[in-house]
């Protein structure tokens, strides 16, 4: 019953964005103003029975009901409740209605939150979103029922991927998916705008808070993921430029463009057209994104077997949605007005640069991932693009924008002295050659790449700051100290990475217990082997002893595992964090002599990728805390102003 | 002229369709050769996958007598069907050496042990470049190449038992 129940909550969430649809078109036609109070209701209700569906997978996948097919195939009894909870998105038909259940509450948040936004293009982004619903619903019942019934119902599941049962698959995909289904958001508010030919200052104050709010959660879903690979997969990297990884790296560039676009649109009514593109595209990738991943079309070489129906199937909703809504930019936004101008040099102009540079690499990431695909649709021929090109193409736009972020923040509005921008880069430029010169003189032979990035770091951080030299702190608004936040959070996750990969020492040996090895700066010493077992596994778990020089022993147990069901081995690398970076040791097989494969890492800095990413994200976080506080306090205080000397007329505006 | 900009996203959106559609439903037949047989292998020196065994380079390649050069790794499930194959070539005779891609030798270990160990030399590619620089597009994928580098013949996909004559044949007629 419970999984007929989920089914149930299913179609009626479908029906109702059917309604909200048309309720949204009504409302809109001349004479229809009598139905606009009828479409938030609509949408709310729509998110909560979406959301009820999702949580009552979730419950199904708790009591590891195998009489669900989805929960035989992917759930065992005997696994952990963490992983059967999570293990509802660890498969395709759960994470698409996780993906569905974000777009509906997304929509219903907006249903009960936004205010500032007029009312018929709120009803008009509600309806494009009920339209975005609408078809990933057909998707969801038609082509993958996550409540489809099992007979006969089989004696124990599956069970998970082991790879899979680790913390980060609690809290990666929500994240992620937060961020990734969220920024549909600023699609539909884009589409809204179109509609109703609303694109201005106000439209663009509207939809800021829930941008910021989409991109932090993508940021930190990105940050997780990146985090997860790294130890999880543990080829020693953090970042593979895997179609998947770039599926997810695409919508957080266009997003990330669009932040500062917005910015340019609520405060000087410039860049129109180019952010109503932006909404559209950063979703857009969203999609595309999803279609590379579910339809396998990437990834399927030779490994995975394609399922052209549900990727065809994807592929219609993408040509309907996204090229309903480029054509309707095409038709609609000739007609939106010009904004206002502005200097080259001005923080205008720097935004501008900022959004072309992201463009590009978005480009880069955008060619480079789909090549393989046209190469082979055009010529037959079949290849893969792997991190050579994207490193080399890539890594220099990415170096100018950093640069660039620094001197952005440091112009004033509208038009700006090429001169007084000098004076005030020039703590950051002595302080970057000053770097230059130290890792020329010190570190001699690193590439270029970690060069430039570990030389622009200091320069870069210094610049984040300065907006807050010789300010009162106390005064200084929130979200002016989200950006310092999140740009100081780029210029130490870059630092991060070209120290890693300019300083990374590792080592492969045989070795015995009793043996002493060598990374970097420490000295292991392998103690023993003992066998150890978990709830769902059994281990061979080696215990070492790190030391660096004379400091304070510590100990590292990398495990080999052997997981019961289904069953399979996985390696759990040991990982200690110390203050300058981090020490990974594996352990694998033993051979003739007893002697035990061991892989040692010494990553300096390594940790500064990650907890960069987390101040970015905090940055996004102080900054919608700060826009959210002060467009309340100015709404009050205008309906203060309002009430005391306008008539009613204008309150209610 | 400025109207027509407005229709770039369109325009660019209608190539991707394009392109995605043609991948979505090309043939399944996806056995297309690398663009380097006929010619020498390019340098390459991989590290080994296992520590105190060899690792495999493109010197050793060359004037060491014909030889298979199967690139696979412990993560891809064809690789395990492909198993018993390999060690049917080996023992014909036929030396294998290994690149084993993004792998991890603990993991490499567990899965030689398994399935077999038919390898003279195995090689790590921890970052896929030997492997593109091969022309191989995925894993697992088999190279026949004659005792001067010169690659002769390239299996792609799992190697079955129907498979072995052929590749035994292309490796006597690389002698």
């Amino acid at each position: 019953m419970i999984a007929e129940a989920g089914l149930a909550a299913l179609w009626l969430a479908a029906a109702l964005s059917l309604l909200q649809l048309f309720l949204g078109i009504a409302a809109l036609r001349p004479g229809g103003e009598g139905l606009l109070r009828a479409v938030r209701p609509v949408a709310v209700a729509q998110g909560v029975l979406a959301a009820l569906a999702f949580l009552i997978l979730i419950w199904l996948f708790l009591r590891t009901d195998l009489s669900v097919e989805l929960v035989a195939a992917n759930s065992h009894s005997a696994k952990p409740w963490l992983y059967k909870f999570a293990g509802s998105w660890g498969n395709h038909e759960g994470s698409m209605l996780l993906w569905v259940t974000v777009l509906a509450v997304a929509g219903g948040a907006v249903a009960l939150f936004e205010r500032k936004l007029r009312q018929d293009t709120l009803i008009a982004t509600l309806a494009a979103q009920a339209l975005i619903g609408l078809g990933f619903y057909a998707f969801l019942l038609f082509a993958s029922n996550p409540f489809t019934r099992l007979f006969p119902v089989p004696v124990e599941g599956n069970g998970l991927n082991p790879l899979l049962q680790d913390p980060g698959l609690a809290f990666h995909p929500p994240t992620l998916y937060f961020g990734y289904v969220g920024i549909s958001i600023a699609f539909s508010f884009a589409v809204g705008a179109l509609v109703t030919r609303d694109v201005g200052p106000a439209f663009a104050r509207a939809m800021r808070p829930w941008i910021l709010a989409a991109w932090i959660f993508l940021t930190l879903g990105i940050v997780a993921g990146s985090y997860w690979a790294y130890y999880e997969l543990g080829w020693g990297g953090w970042w593979f430029w895997d179609p998947v990884e770039n599926a997810s790296l695409m919508p957080w560039l266009a997003a990330t463009a669009l932040l500062h676009s917005v910015t340019v649109l609520a405060t000087r009514d410039g860049l129109r057209a180019w952010t109503v593109m932006l909404a559209v595209v950063a979703f857009s990738m969203s999609m595309i994104g999803t279609f590379l991943v579910r339809s396998g079309i990437l990834t399927s070489v030779h490994a995975f077997a394609v399922d052209p129906q549900r990727g065809a199937f994807i592929l219609a909703l993408l040509i309907l949605y996204i090229g309903g809504a480029m054509a309707l930019f095409g038709l609609r936004v000739g007609t939106v007005k010009e904004g206002s101008r502005f200097d080259l040099v001005s923080r205008e102009g720097s935004l501008v640069a900022n959004n072309l540079l992201l463009s590009v690499i978005l480009g880069i990431v955008f060619v480079g991932t789909l090549y393989p695909l046209g190469v082979e649709a055009v010529t037959g021929e079949k290849l893969s693009v792997g991190p050579p090109y994207f490193n080399t193409a890539a890594g220099p736009v990415a170096l100018i924008l950093v640069a660039l972020m620094g001197a952005g923040p440091l112009l004033r509005w509208r038009s700006d002295r090429p001169s007084a921008l000098v004076t005030r880069m020039s703590v950051p430029v002595l302080l970057s050659a000053a770097s230059l010169l130290a890792l020329i003189v010190l570190a001699p032979g690193i590439g270029i790449f970690p060069l430039l990035g570990l030389s622009l770091a200091p320069g870069v951080a210094a610049a984040s700051v300065a907006p807050l030299w010789k300010r009162n702190l106390r005064r200084t608004p929130l979200f002016t100290w989200g950006m310092v936040v999140a740009h100081l959070g780029i210029a130490v996750s870059m630092a991060g990475m070209a120290s890693e990969s300019a300083f990374t020492k590792e080592t492969l040996v045989a070795a015995s217990p009793g043996q002493t090895m060598h990374v970097g700066p420490f000295n292991v010493r392998f103690d023993s082997v003992e066998p150890v077992a978990g709830p769902n596994w059994t281990a061979i778990e080696a215990r070492l002893t790190a030391r660096r020089g004379e400091g304070t022993p510590f100990e590292l147990r990398p495990q080999a595992r052997m997981f019961s069901s289904p069953s399979t081995p996985t390696s759990e690398a040991a990982i200690s964090t110390v203050f300058d970076g981090q020490l990974y040791v594996a352990i694998g097989e033993e051979d003739q002599q007893g002697r035990w494969q061991i892989r040692l890492w010494w990553k300096p800095a390594v940790t500064l990728i990650w907890f960069g990413g987390i101040l970015v994200a905090l940055g996004g976080f102080l900054s919608l805390i700060g826009r959210v506080f002060r467009e309340r306090r100015s709404a009050a205080a205008k309906e203060v102003a309002a009430g005391a000397d306008m008539p009613a007329k204008e309150v209610l505006v | 002229m400025k109207r027509l900009i407005l229709w770039v996203p369109l325009a660019v959106f209608v190539v991707f369709v394009g392109f995605v559609a043609i991948g979505l439903y090309a043939p399944a037949e996806r056995t297309v050769p690398s663009a380097l047989i006929g010619q020498t292998v390019p340098d390459f020196d991989l590290a080994p996958a296992i520590a105190g065994r060899p690792g495999l380079s493109s010197v050793s390649l060359r004037g060491n007598g014909p030889r298979v050069v199967n690139i696979f790794a412990s993560w891809c499930i064809p690789c395990r069907a492909e198993a018993p194959q390999l060690e049917e070539l080996a023992r014909r005779g036929v030396p294998i050496d290994g690149i084993a891609v993004r792998d991890r030798p603990q993991d490499l270990a567990a899965f030689l042990a398994t399935y077999g160990d038919p390898f003279r030399t195995i090689g790590a590619d921890n970052d896929r470049r030997v492997q593109l620089e091969l022309g191989s597009a995925g894993v697992p994928e088999t190279f026949v190449i004659d005792a001067n580098g010169v690659i002769r013949h390239q299996h792609i996909g799992a190697i079955n038992p129907q498979d072995v004559p052929a590749i035994v044949a292309a490796w006597e007629a690389a002698r």
